[in-house]
C-alpha cells in the first residue's frame, strides 16, 4: 500500500512536470512560428533594390528606402525627447522624491499612462501637436507624441534599475565628502546603466513599431522624397505596411512580406542588443 | 592629553523610533583609540553617524546638544557637511568596496576634492595602503576591480579609503564583524598604528576587541552613556554593577 502511493506520487510529479515544460515550450511556437514564416515569405522580396529603392508604379513595385529611413528618423526624434526626460525624471523618482502625496500622483500618472491605447496617444498628438502647436504633420509631431507613449517604459525601468543599486554605495559615497549628485553621477548612473539602456531600448523598440500614434501626426501614404526636415511627414515601416496591405489593389504580396520582414528585423535587432547589453553587465556586475 | 572632540548633552531620537541617545557627554582625546561598546540597540553607531553628519540621510523625530569638533559645533546648520566629512573617515561594518578598481576606491574622495595631479592621488593611495597594512598585498594589481579582493582585504581597502583623505578622526563601526581572525588581527594591529596619527572612535564587535583595543571605553545601554573612562581601569575594575555585568557576560 504504502509502495503503491510512493510509486504514484512519483508518477504525479512526473506528469506535472511535463505538463508544465509543455506549456512553457507552448508559449515559444507562436513567436518561432511568426519569425519563421515571416522569414520564408518576405525573403524573396529582399534585394538591393527593395533596400534602397523608392517605391513606384503606385508602390506595386521598387524599394522601401523612404519607409525605412522614416522609421529610423522617428525612432532617433523619439530617443531625443524620451531618453534624457524619461531618466530624469527616473533619478528624481527613485533618488530624491520622498513619499508623498505629490510622488504618488506622479507614480500613479506613469503606472496609467502605460495603459493607454496607443490610437489615443494619435489623437492627443493630432489635437496638440499638429493642430495646437502647429507643427503639422510631421517629424517632429509624430516624435513627440511616440515620445509621450515611451515614457512610462523608460521611466519606470530605469526607476527599477537606479534602485537595484544598493544603498550602501551612497552612504560610503556620500560618507567620503561626495555630494548626492557626485554619488549619482559617478557610481549610481554608472551601476544602472545596463538596466537603463535596456529600458530605452526596449521602449523605443515599441516606438519603431507603432502605427496608431503617428497615423495622424507623422505618417505620409507615400512621399516621392526623403524627408528634409523635421517639419516633414514621413513615410514609416509600421504604417507602409498597414498602406499596401490594406490600401493598394492588386498588391504583390511579396512585397507586403518583405516590408513586414524588414521591420520584424529592425525590432528584433534592438531586441538583441538590449540582451547582450544586459547579459554583458550582468556578468560584470559586482554585487 | 587634547580633547579633540566634546560632545555635551546629545540627545536625538529617530522617526521610527528605533534607537536613540539621551543626554550623551563625553570628551573624546585626540590621538587615542576610544571605544564604545555595549548590547546592540545602545546607540553607538548613532553616536558616530552624529560626527560626519551622516544621520542627515536618516529621518531623524528630534536632536539636541552640541558637537564640538576643536572647538566648533558641527550640528549647526550652516556647517560645511561636505569639509566635514573630508576630515572625519568611516569604516562600516560590512565591506563596502565602491565598484571601481582598486586604486578608483582610494582615489575617489581625492578627485570629488578637486585634487587631479597624478603624482599626488599615486603617492595618496600607497600611503594609505601601507597605513592600513594592505600596501604588500595589492600593489602590484591597483588596477583590478576592488571586488576581488578578500573580505579581509576588502575591509582594509575600506580604511585605506577614508585615510586617503587624511582625515583627522577615524569612525569605525564594527569594522572586523565579518572578518576572520588573522584579518581581524591585521585591522587591529592597523589601528595601534593609526592612533600615533589619528583621533579614532571605534565600535568593537565583542567586549574581547574592546578591552584588547581601548585607550578609553564608554559603555552605553540602551542610548544612554552609563560609564566612560581609561580602558585599563574600565575593563578590570568598572565603576558601575551595569558595566560590570555587561563586561563578565551576565547579559548582553
Amino acid at each position: 500500500m504504502k509502495r503503491a502511493l510512493s510509486i504514484n506520487r512519483h508518477l504525479t510529479q512526473r506528469i506535472g512536470f511535463t505538463v508544465i515544460t509543455l506549456m512553457a515550450v507552448a508559449t515559444v511556437i507562436p513567436i518561432v512560428a511568426v519569425v519563421i514564416y515571416i522569414f520564408l515569405q518576405g525573403l524573396p522580396a529582399i534585394s538591393l533594390e527593395f533596400l534602397t529603392g523608392f517605391p513606384h508604379d503606385g508602390m506595386r513595385a521598387g524599394g522601401i528606402l523612404p519607409a525605412i529611413v522614416g522609421t529610423l528618423y522617428l525612432t532617433v526624434g523619439t530617443a531625443i525627447f524620451s531618453v534624457p526626460l524619461g531618466i530624469a525624471a527616473a533619478i528624481y523618482l527613485a533618488e530624491y522624491a520622498s513619499d508623498t502625496p505629490l510622488t504618488r500622483t506622479i507614480r500613479i500618472a506613469i503606472i496609467n499612462l502605460a495603459g493607454i491605447p496607443s490610437v489615443v496617444y494619435g489623437l492627443f498628438g493630432l489635437g496638440l501637436f499638429v493642430i495646437f502647436l502647429n507643427f503639422g504633420t510631421s517629424i517632429l509631431a509624430a516624435s513627440l507624441t511616440l515620445s509621450i507613449m515611451t515614457l512610462p517604459v523608460i521611466i519606470s525601468t530605469a526607476e527599477e534599475s537606479l534602485r537595484s543599486v544598493p544603498q550602501a554605495f551612497r552612504t560610503v559615497s556620500i560618507s567620503l565628502g561626495a555630494t548626492r549628485w557626485q554619488t549619482i553621477r559617478r557610481i549610481v548612473l554608472k551601476e544602472a546603466l545596463p538596466g537603463i539602456l535596456t529600458g530605452v531600448i526596449l521602449g523605443l523598440e515599441r516606438a519603431a513599431g507603432e502605427t496608431a500614434p503617428i497615423l495622424f501626426t507623422g505618417a505620409a501614404f507615400f512621399l516621392p522624397r526623403l524627408p528634409q526636415s523635421p517639419f516633414d511627414a514621413t513615410m514609416a515601416l509600421p504604417y507602409h505596411l498597414f498602406v499596401i496591405s490594406t490600401q493598394v489593389p492588386e498588391m504583390p504580396i511579396r512585397i507586403q512580406y518583405g516590408t513586414a520582414l524588414v521591420l520584424l528585423v529592425f525590432v528584433l535587432t534592438m531586441n538583441l542588443v538590449a540582451t547582450v547589453i544586459r547579459s554583458r553587465a550582468r556578468a560584470k556586475r559586482q554585487w | 592629553m587634547v580633547d579633540k572632540i566634546i560632545i555635551e548633552n546629545l540627545s536625538l531620537q529617530y522617526a521610527d523610533g528605533v534607537e536613540s541617545l539621551r543626554g550623551i557627554s563625553l570628551n573624546i582625546h585626540e590621538k587615542a583609540v576610544t571605544v564604545l561598546f555595549g548590547p546592540a540597540g545602545g546607540g553607538k553607531s548613532t553616536l558616530l553617524r552624529c560626527l560626519n553628519r551622516l544621520n542627515d540621510l536618516t529621518e531623524v523625530k528630534t536632536s539636541s546638544g552640541r558637537i564640538l569638533i576643536d572647538g566648533k559645533n558641527i550640528l549647526e546648520q550652516d556647517v560645511d557637511v561636505i569639509a566635514l566629512r573630508r576630515r572625519i573617515g568611516m569604516v562600516f561594518a560590512r565591506p563596502v568596496v565602491l565598484p571601481l578598481s582598486i586604486r578608483g576606491n582610494l582615489t575617489y574622495a581625492l578627485e570629488l576634492a578637486g585634487e587631479k595631479r597624478r603624482a599626488k592621488l599615486d603617492e595618496a593611495v600607497e600611503r594609505s595602503l601601507k597605513l592600513a597594512a594592505l600596501w604588500e598585498e595589492v600593489k602590484d594589481r591597483l588596477d583590478d576591480p576592488a571586488i576581488a579582493l578578500s573580505g579581509g582585504q576588502q575591509q582594509r581597502l575600506c580604511l585605506a579609503r577614508s585615510l586617503a583623505l587624511q582625515p583627522e578622526v577615524i569612525l569605525l563601526d564594527e569594522p572586523t564583524s565579518g572578518l576572520d581572525p588573522i584579518s581581524t588581527g591585521k585591522v587591529e594591529f592597523a589601528l595601534q598604528e593609526l592612533k600615533k596619527e589619528y583621533t579614532i572612535i571605534l565600535v568593537p564587535h565583542s567586549v574581547q576587541q574592546a578591552a584588547r583595543t581601548a585607550d578609553y571605553a564608554a559603555f552605553f545601554l540602551q542610548g544612554e552613556l552609563i560609564e566612560y573612562g581609561e580602558g585599563k581601569s574600565l575593563f578590570t575594575a568598572p565603576k558601575q554593577k551595569r558595566t560590570e555585568d555587561y563586561i563578565t557576560g551576565r547579559f548582553g
